[in-house]
């Protein structure tokens, strides 16, 4: 699983069967002190996220697992909105 | 090298699951690569070294919860040395 940002929405009236009512994020991954890791993506939300967000997101066939029906073209889904990380003290020089 | 990480809107497989932000290291503690997300199994605590499972099958299997759990990365153990081998 890795981190993410909710940075926007993605509005598809046609999509693969399964997906009907699948709300999709656009999602810019992040590491744990919020600077980008790799492209933006879009994702299934299955948490109710919204814009601004820090969320954590599973990916691959476990992706898909996330949703119901499972049996779904997803390879990224939203699984949990982060309120806080408790980052250890730099150790060391 | 582990971070707890709180969130309380998740998805329901992820109940009373704790969270940790994992950094993945190298033989000397070096960071080796992107840190990402699991859930522990362990009892892990802020700082531990922990080895880490990143496969979704072997998630299922450990966790016992059922086909369709959307979790991909389970700590299953605290690091206690590493031998570097060298003259024996």
């Amino acid at each position: 699983m890795y981190l993410g940002i909710v940075k926007g929405t993605v509005v598809a009236e046609r999509k693969a069967a399964g997906l009907e009512g699948k709300k999709l994020l656009l999602v810019q991954p992040v590491d744990e002190h919020g600077a980008p890791v790799g492209d933006v993506q879009a994702a299934v939300d299955t948490v109710q996220a919204g814009d601004g967000d820090l969320v954590y997101l599973v990916g691959s066939r476990e992706a898909a697992l996330a949703c119901d029906p499972w049996f779904v073209p997803v390879d990224a889904a939203i699984v949990g909105i982060v309120d806080g990380i408790g980052l250890p003290a730099k150790a060391g020089p | 090298m582990v971070a707890p990480m709180w969130a309380a809107a998740k998805h329901p497989a992820f109940a009373g699951r704790p969270l940790f932000v994992v950094q993945p290291l190298d033989e000397h503690g070096g960071d080796a690569g992107p840190s990402f997300v699991a859930v522990d199994h362990v009892q892990a605590g802020i700082g531990d070294r922990v080895v880490v499972l990143t496969e979704g099958n072997g998630v299922r299997q450990i966790l016992k919860a059922g086909d369709l759990v959307p979790i991909r990365s389970i700590i299953v153990g605290i690091v206690d040395s590493v031998d570097h081998g060298g003259p024996a």
